[in-house]
């Protein structure tokens, strides 16, 4: 391969660092209304009466927008495809607020100056509801955050807010309390991961205007520009044909950019206005007021034999979707089906659990979703069974894990909010990921701990961990190719480059397709007038599903060269060499360039386009072993992270460079998660550290080394061999460091984030007990 | 009230707000290189050079800058261009709103010292946050710049 595989330069990189506008507060227009939104200070209240004169009557103001301006139309901001599997609990602007942060009105202005002005002038008289703070405290309160009659599911996920429930769900392979019973050895620990907050660089950013046809023109910063398209005109009541929706550049989403944050007020003002508007979020409401990890309480119960066997997984979990339900289901379903498969030759697995309804900022999207927070919980636990067995955790996992032609009973049984697929696994290198990375991190001389000096521990630990590609039988992505004249193509795709690099890796799949160079395929993407469909940058599925689109309209454009060829030189479309440049048959020959102008201008005019979708039926995981060293100073408890191994099988990997920033990117969020980051609440709901400088996500002085490795890998359903590389790097840190903390100093980290003082206290505890 | 200054190299005279800070100016003076992820100093994406210094545009006030220069990543494009192929080669480059900020000071760094350690790289450069790439292909890009391999 020449194009796949290779280590290439994005192709967007040059410019973004050189500085050229393009992203959507540089696209937005000099002149537009700046739209603020005056946000609840209460986590839960009700809006008794607003007074909106005095900022109305403020020079330079606009409008001012609250609950009265808008009809009552429910629907989720979740940014999933149609119909959702979240409940519509959402209104644009409600009379209730239910969490601090939450928006009460919104007004437009000439400038930022006036425009906050006019929040501080509208005069609001509050009833302080009580609030849900406590997620273990909100299944069946007596306080209810959505008591409102309209609100509904699409189809059945569990919703049930009389109760407080967003969703709920329970599944059963075997008999699990029989099992465990047989079981010689049984582990049963309950696990806490905490809020994360996405952090992307650029904040939430929409603008928008009306163009010269009265048409709805909204720029983005979006994963999801044909949901937010769809989700505009459900929530407004405004014509589906008459919005335009295109995503610019984006400065990173790691899932936060999957939801609607303020495109549906951006655009009521422009509606009702007539004027250009944007909306850039400030840091503070990035924090508080977009979307954030979902907290889970986590129970888990292993079984094994004696001889490590591992024949029962219990898991019961407690999931806090915030004020509002978006991926409520989804999150919690991925935490059993992205994480329980690993473990495929147990008798009987158990995966139910409730997702309720809190006073706090509302959870969603967040790369690697519920397959970071199960991973914690099932890869610690598994190193606490073989604790208890006496047996190595590496020799446990290399017993018990899945491997190639294998398949596990889970697949068929839990999707993402519906019910699964049956795959086996026709690429799977998880035991090559884990004997590899065992050499690379050194396992041998270093497991499980090494003293130094300084009152210093060395720790090593690992997790194992798998993903998905895309969501089957849901996600769909097509792509565009348009030959043009002096031989080059135009590759126009739904699919959405947040800066991950699809726009490259997809461009890099057409090219080795067509058998061209990288240059001479010029990616267009994510523009709902101008792009064919795609669900949009989430669940690991670009590369997979919009890659395979990618491919097939690639191979359907040659297809087309050669006949144009055939027809062009009078010979038989099987009588024609073709790479890529020179058309040859027999002694005839023609270049790709000449063909490409004689279809423009000279004989045979047309216009070669074809267009391609792909619908996957199936998801093939990729899989990674992670392994960590770490120093943990047994005074203070200080963690240092020395180095972090990954081996991947991700398939083949289209360009070297970028997924190996998708795995170290990926990583490095994971360790933020297991080490650094918590989102903290005071005690009345208010966040505490919402700017950089309270909430600390890794900067380079603590990354010492990353080892990254791809194992040798090949799935046949994917384009070029290739699966997803987007999440599976964020899975293992949380499990692999609390492993390694353990193995360093004997203390067991069953509540992320894994700070020196839980650590210290753990080693306190210990000397106590000795 | 009215501000001079040297932008670029070039002289500019801007009529602001006394509270303006510089990366509201610049941003509405069309300079959209200059990126707003914060307004409190905390993620580097509005980094700029005053008077060859690494600063956050975000936290100056734009009357301070009364007779000084300010560079942004449009006054130091050939550097941005090489600095950019390193980026490439090691995927260093993600969503690239931070990489304006960084390649200036980057820029600043190799004016002030050609030949850091490592350790003085990620000093350097600490302030400029990235969510991304992880730190290490940037780190290793911008070592090969420094050391033109």
């Amino acid at each position: 391969m020449k194009v796949v595989k290779q280590v290439l330069p994005s192709v967007d990189g040059k410019g973004l660092m050189m500085g050229r506008p393009a992203y959507t507060d540089d696209l937005a227009d000099p002149n537009c209304l700046i739209v603020k939104v005056l946000r609840s200070p209460h986590p839960h209240a009700k809006i008794v009466t607003i007074d909106t004169s005095k900022a109305e009557a403020l020079e330079g103001v606009e409008l001012v927008l609250t609950y009265k301006d808008f009809e009552r139309r429910p629907h989720t901001r979740a940014g999933q495809g149609y119909p959702e599997p979240s409940p519509y609990d959402k209104f644009v602007l409600d009379q209730w607020v239910r969490y601090v942060g939450d928006e009460a009105a919104c007004v437009a202005a000439v400038d930022d100056a006036t425009a906050d002005a006019a929040l501080k002038l509208i005069e609001i008289e509050w009833d302080i509801l009580e609030p849900i703070l406590d997620f273990e405290k909100a299944l069946d309160n007596p306080v209810l955050i959505h008591p409102e009659p309209e609100i509904f599911e699409n189809f059945p996920i569990g919703f049930d807010p009389k109760r407080n429930l967003a969703a709920g769900y329970h599944m059963e392979v075997g008999n699990v309390e029989d099992s465990l019973k047989d079981c010689e050895v049984v582990v049963d620990e309950t696990f806490f991961t905490q809020a994360q907050a996405h952090a992307a660089m650029e904040p939430h950013t929409v603008n928008a205007k009306f163009d010269y046809q009265n048409r709805l023109m909204i720029y983005t910063s979006t994963q999801t520009p044909f949901h937010v398209r769809r989700i505009i005109s459900q929530a407004l009541n405004f014509p589906l044909s008459r919005i335009r929706v295109i995503k610019p550049r984006v400065g990173g989403g790691f899932g936060g950019k999957q939801h609607i944050h303020g495109e549906l007020l951006v655009s009521t003002v422009t509606i009702k206005t007539g004027k250009p508007a944007k909306m850039v979020y400030t840091r503070k409401e990035v924090f508080e007021s977009s979307f954030q990890r979902h907290p889970m309480k986590i129970n888990i119960k292993l079984g094994a034999t004696k001889e490590g066997v591992l024949k029962a997984i219990d898991c019961y979990i407690l999931s806090d979707t915030g004020a509002y339900g978006e991926h409520a289901l989804t999150v919690f379903m991925v935490a059993g089906a992205k994480v329980l498969p690993l473990y495929n030759k147990v008798d009987s697995v158990r995966f139910y659990g409730d997702v309720v309804y809190t006073n706090h900022t509302s959870a969603g999207a967040y790369r690697g979703y519920g397959a970071i927070q199960g991973n914690f919980a099932v890869e610690s636990s598994i190193d606490m069974l073989c604790e208890k067995l006496g047996m190595d955790p590496i020799e446990f996992r290399q017993k018990n894990m899945i491997l190639k032609d294998e398949t596990s009973p889970i697949f068929a049984i839990m999707g993402e909010g519906t019910e699964g697929i049956a795959m086996n696994m026709e690429s799977c290198e998880l035991a090559y990921c884990v004997t590899r990375g065992k050499e690379l991190i050194n396992w041998d001389k270093k497991y499980p701990r090494v003293e130094l000096p300084d009152s210093k521990v060395k720790g090593v630990g690992m997790a194992i961990a798998m993903q998905g590609s895309g969501i089957p039988y849901i996600d769909m992505g097509a792509a565009t190719i348009k030959l043009n004249d002096d031989g080059f193509y135009n590759l126009l795709i739904g699919a959405t480059d947040i800066g991950q690099g699809s726009d490259t890796i997809l461009a890099q799949i057409a090219a080795e397709a067509l058998g061209t160079t990288l240059d001479k395929v010029i990616v267009y993407s994510s523009d709902t007038d101008l792009t064919p469909f795609d669900v949009g940058a989430y669940a690991s599925s670009t590369t997979y599903v919009s890659g395979n689109a990618v491919y097939k309209a690639a191979m359907k454009m040659r297809g087309e060269i050669l006949v144009e060829a055939a027809l062009a030189l009078g010979v038989n479309v099987e009588d024609i060499e073709y790479d890529g440049v020179l058309i040859k048959a027999g002694d005839k020959e023609m270049t790709l360039v000449d063909l490409s102008n004689r279809l423009y201008y000279s004989e045979d005019q047309k216009q070669l386009m074809v267009t391609s979708s792909y619908f996957g039926t199936k998801s093939p995981p990729p899989f990674m072993a992670g392994f960590v060293e770490v120093d943990v100073d047994t005074e203070t408890g200080e963690l240092e992270i020395i180095d972090y191994v990954s081996v991947v099988d991700c398939g083949t990997p289209i360009n070297l460079a970028l997924a190996k920033g998708q795995v170290e990117g990926g990583i490095v969020q994971g360790i933020g998660m297991a080490v650094y980051e918590e989102v903290i609440y005071t005690k009345k709901g208010k966040k505490v550290n919402n700017d950089f400088l309270n909430y600390h996500i890794p900067t380079r002085r603590e990354i010492n080394k990353l080892t990254t490795e791809f194992a040798e890998s090949y799935e046949k359903s994917g384009p070029f061999g290739a699966k997803s590389v987007g999440e599976i790097g964020i899975d293992t840190p949380p499990a692999a460091i609390a492993n390694a903390v353990y193995n360093a100093v004997g203390v067991r980290i069953t509540t992320l984030p894994i700070t020196p003082e839980k650590i210290l206290a753990g080693i306190l505890a210990n000397k106590a007990k000795k | 009230m009215k501000v001079n200054l040297l932008i670029n190299g070039q002289k500019k005279t801007f009529l602001i707000e006394a509270g303006d800070y510089l990366l509201d100016t610049l941003r509405k003076q069309n300079y959209l290189s200059v990126k707003k992820g914060c307004d409190n100093s905390s993620c580097g994406v509005c980094t700029v050079l005053f008077d060859g210094k690494p600063i956050k545009a975000c936290s100056l006030l734009t009357a301070k800058t009364e007779g000084h220069e300010v560079t942004t990543v449009e006054g130091i494009q050939d550097e941005a261009d090489k600095l950019s192929d390193y980026f490439g080669q090691e995927g260093a480059d993600q969503c690239g709103f931070c990489t304006p900020g960084m390649a200036l000071a980057v820029h600043a760094l190799k004016v002030e010292n050609s030949n850091p350690t490592d350790e003085e790289i990620k000093e350097y450069l600490t302030g400029n946050l990235c969510r991304c790439t992880g730190y290490q292909s940037q780190h290793i890009a911008i070592r090969n710049y420094l050391e033109d391999k």
